[in-house]
């Protein structure tokens, strides 16, 4: 009885045909939609175009490998599904080593090239340039406060940047820990009390951003939010001035700000 | 029986009565320092904490016969008198039967489950629209935390600990496990570890509110409710560890004749690799939560940087387990997928070695990429590197599993019973899990979603998708072995279907939302995530319902249910050759194993036979169909 349904089981050439076409269609499909997916918020940092391309070629890797998974398993549940009353056993397959040394191999491939690009997206996005504007933050609960310490400015509720030159962040936290977030720029760092840590971005658009604080740090943590407001060089040195000339009065109170954290 | 036998006999009486102990101490040692106020509440309830579990596991006997066999009194070592459950009331009692605890566990842990569950529909009521709804942001912080904590330590790690009790020395032919009174122990630290972290809410100034990563200085500096869940990971990380070390004796020495190691079914395999998880990488979380109670209680500074601690050794100790933990709690589900499928689809499991050899090759990579959870937490920079290669690496060995699954399935007679169609799930699920994985595994994507939903649709799906699809799998191929009832089949479709629909509902959006930009952790949002987050939120009500359906299904069918056959699906592990449910001893003799475990499809062949069983012939050296004699 069980030889003739392990006949039945047998796939010829055209289904498994049929089946690749299935498979490489869908992909394609898969493939345009989650390319078409406006996944990011605008992009508006030097980071964030890089990121943003290895997220489409991470997805051009993801979608066939998801679609393979779900091919194989809805046309094997379709095609091999027990009949009613139907008692037998499968064919005895207890592996096939040609087969598993093809799927270490391609996964072992694929994840190992996108450690490596990931590598070097690190390094583009992360690389020092000429002529930074040096920012401090520190974090504290439940609010971030910014000083240019090359420009004079001591102290600053709100964070401007000029656009197309980067910024190297120097980030702090006098309490706990929170962390440095635009979603926009793509660049997050923790704010760590007992250490300084650094991240740098280079903004390519001029406009208003939310800055996000992405660690939880107690009951305002929801709430701690900040604006982060890029301008064009010459605005930039104007709010600058404007800041070093009131910095007489809010400096000290920046002062006595810090020493009270 | 008398007020004083009752008051001396292990029980509940006698755990009532060694309470007041701890509060004693410290009033004691204020005095003796003559410290103001005498009656300090929060160090009273830090050391009732610990002096109250440890009397009431005292009382109700978990330690009787240790204290008896210390103090040299008599002691029987083969006392079986606290062996097997006569009435509903034993299952209340301190029980050496590992089919006892098994059943305790499960249940205990869905209890938990339940909980946890309704503390996440509360928290998506509060999330359906930006702004204040029902909750303050010191309450919600503390639901996702007791969430997350009751999901993780008194859920899915110990779920999995009572469904393996229940079935691993069934499978390997052992009347019992290697230490039944330290499964007893285990056991009973359970509830203990998560009715503590539940009363949490009832402590001055709210539950923990820190997540369930506790991460310092906040969990220092935060009320009494933290003390609550750094004493309970204490009881439920030695409860796992004392049924790992109890897994790893008994899978190595308690194996029947003829059961070598490339015989064990795979679930027995996953059971060992998770123990060697549990075993090397929980007293880690135990030693990072003693430190925060160092710096809570005893004012050490540890993690204090003004007094030259250091905050980010806090995360790499904890990660050190925790992302292990994963494992531990991805691993046993792995195992239960491979009985469900090679027996739903009568073929041997393709690639068996390479299934074990992936286990342990996940367990080796799986303490190489902790930090992967620290990208962004001013850890050193060049440690991200390899941090990201070892976590991309892991897709390999998992890649393995996934393939042989859909390898086994393929030919196969696929029998579309509620066990398989949760593993179909679970193998869909788990993939998308695993692709945002390798996602998240990428430092410059991390850079930008780590702290996003992305992370939490992430952990919803390898946790939720993978981890419990996995858990009803195991739970509704076991049923009728564990209660010798059928549940009902029609239930258990619409609970995996419903299940199926609602879960990606709930929790794919929120890859979405996070990418774009919504931090996870929040009670309150911006405007522009409102309607996804409405979606999730009603789509996460009708998920949560369908749990009611599988509550229902295992109640009503434990009680009504058809009586279940000793091997309704025809398995060829050990489990299914006795009666449903197994007798107290499991074996009136020992079988003798005789072949790999899955032999579907080859005639005549058996993983097991039973002394006194006739060979029948014509088969050639390998035994045909192992019945026990009923």
């Amino acid at each position: 009885m069980e030889e003739p349904a392990r006949e039945v089981s047998r796939v010829n050439r055209r289904e498994m045909a049929k089946m690749l076409a299935i498979g490489v269609v869908a992909s394609l499909v898969g493939v345009a939609v989650a390319l078409a997916i406006d996944w990011f918020p605008a992009e508006s940092s030097t980071a964030a175009d890089r990121i943003d391309t290895l997220w489409d070629i991470v997805l051009m890797c993801a979608v066939p490998i998801f679609v393979l998974v779900m091919t194989v398993a809805i046309y094997s549940v379709v095609r091999f599904r027990a009949r009613p009353g139907h008692t037998g056993d499968g064919p005895p397959i207890h592996g096939n080593t040609k087969l598993e040394i093809i799927w270490v191999t391609i996964p072992f491939v694929i994840v190992t090239s996108l450690a490596i690009y990931s590598w070097i997206v690190l390094d583009d996005i992360e690389a020092s340039e000429q002529d930074q504007v040096v920012v401090e933050v520190t974090g504290r609960q439940f609010a971030w406060s910014f000083a240019y310490p090359e420009e004079g400015v001591k102290q600053a509720d709100e964070l401007v940047l000029p656009v197309d030159r980067q910024t190297e962040f120097k980030i702090r936290s006098a309490d706990v820990i929170h962390s440095f977030w635009v979603p926009e720029f793509r660049m997050k760092k923790d704010a760590v009390p007992g250490l300084t840590t650094t991240t740098r971005v280079t903004p390519t658009r001029t406009g208003s951003w939310q800055i996000v604080c992405a660690e939880l740090c107690g009951i305002g943590h929801a709430t701690m939010r900040q604006r982060v407001r890029v301008v064009r060089p010459e605005e930039y040195e104007r709010w600058v001035a404007e800041r070093r000339q009131e910095g007489g009065q809010g400096g000290e109170a920046g002062g006595s700000g810090e020493n009270g954290g | 029986m008398s007020l004083a036998a009752r008051l001396t006999a292990p029980g509940w009486w006698r755990a009532l009565v060694s309470l007041p102990i701890g509060a004693g101490i410290v009033v004691a040692g204020r005095a003796l320092y003559g410290w103001e106020p005498l009656f300090d509440g929060d160090a009273i309830t830090t050391v009732c904490l610990i002096t109250v579990p440890l009397a009431f596991l005292i009382g109700i006997g978990c330690f009787d016969y240790w204290f008896r066999w210390a103090s040299g009194a008599p002691t029987v070592p083969e006392d079986h008198s606290n062996h097997g459950a006569y009435s509903w009331r034993d299952y209340f009692k301190v029980n050496t039967d590992h089919k006892v605890i098994g059943i305790q566990y499960i249940v205990t842990t869905f209890a938990f489950f339940v909980i946890g569950g309704l503390m996440a529909m509360l928290m998506r009521a509060e999330l359906t629209a930006p702004g204040s709804q029902f909750v303050d942001p010191n309450t919600f912080n503390g639901l996702f935390s007791v969430h997350a904590s009751l999901m993780i330590f008194l859920f899915v790690i110990p779920v999995f600990a009572g469904i393996a009790n229940y079935v691993v020395p069934l499978m390997i032919g052992a009347p019992d496990m290697a230490f039944p009174r330290l499964n007893a122990l285990s056991f009973w630290l359970l509830p203990i570890a998560g009715i503590m972290m539940v009363a949490s809410f009832f402590a001055p100034g709210g539950a923990f509110a820190t997540g369930w990563t506790a991460y310092a200085p906040l969990s220092t500096e935060t009320p009494l409710g933290q003390t609550f869940f750094t004493i309970g990971v204490q009881f439920a990380g030695a409860s796992s560890i004392a049924t790992a070390l109890n897994f790893l004796v008994t899978i190595i020495t308690m194996r029947a004749p003829g059961m070598t190691f490339w015989r064990m079914p795979l679930l027995v395999w996953a059971q060992f690799t998770t123990s060697l998880l549990v075993v090397i990488a929980t007293p880690f979380i135990a030693g990072s939560q003693f430190f925060l109670l160092f710096d809570r209680a005893l004012g050490t500074d540890l993690f204090s940087p003004a007094n030259g601690g250091d905050v980010i050794m806090y995360q790499h100790v904890f990660w050190f387990y925790s992302h292990p933990a994963v494992y531990i709690m991805m691993l046993p589900g792995f195992g239960i997928i491979s009985e469900v499928i090679s027996t739903h689809a009568r073929k041997p499991i393709f690639g068996y070695r390479m299934m074990a050899f992936s286990l342990m090759a996940i367990v080796i990579l799986g303490f190489t990429v902790w930090a992967h959870h620290m990208f962004v937490s001013g850890m050193h920079d060049w440690l991200r590197i390899p941090m990201m290669i070892t976590t991309l690496l892991i897709a390999v060995p998992t890649g393995i599993k996934i393939f042989s699954w859909l390898a086994t399935l393929w030919r196969g007679v696929i029998h579309l019973r509620t066990p398989m169609l949760f593993a179909l799930g679970f193998i869909t699920m788990f993939t998308l899990g695993g692709i945002s994985g390798v996602m998240l595994g990428m430092v410059p994507v991390d850079i930008h979603v780590s702290d996003t939903y992305f992370v939490v649709a992430h952990i919803h799906y390898v946790l939720f998708g993978g981890s419990v699809f996995t858990i009803f799998a195991g739970i509704y191929h076991w049923f009728p072995k564990m209660t010798g009832r059928m549940y009902d089949e029609r239930l258990g479709k619409i609970h995996f279907w419903l299940s199926f629909v609602f879960f990606n509902l709930t929790f794919g959006p929120m890859h979405f939302v996070g990418v774009d930009g919504m931090p996870r952790r929040v009670a309150d949002y911006a405007e522009q995530f409102a309607a996804l987050n409405a979606l999730i939120s009603v789509s996460s009500f009708i998920f949560g319902a369908t749990f009611f359906i599988f509550l229902y299904n295992m109640i009503a069918s434990w009680r009504h249910g058809p009586r279940a056959a000793a091997n309704p699906w025809r398995a060829h592990t050990i489990e299914w050759q006795v009666s449903s449910p197994p007798p107290v001893f499991n074996f009136d003799e020992v079988p003798t194993v005789v072949g790999g475990p899955y032999e579907y499809g080859v005639p005549g062949a058996v993983h097991a036979v039973f002394k006194g069983e006739k060979e029948p012939a014509g088969t050639g050296p390998t035994p045909a169909v192992a019945h026990r004699p009923e």
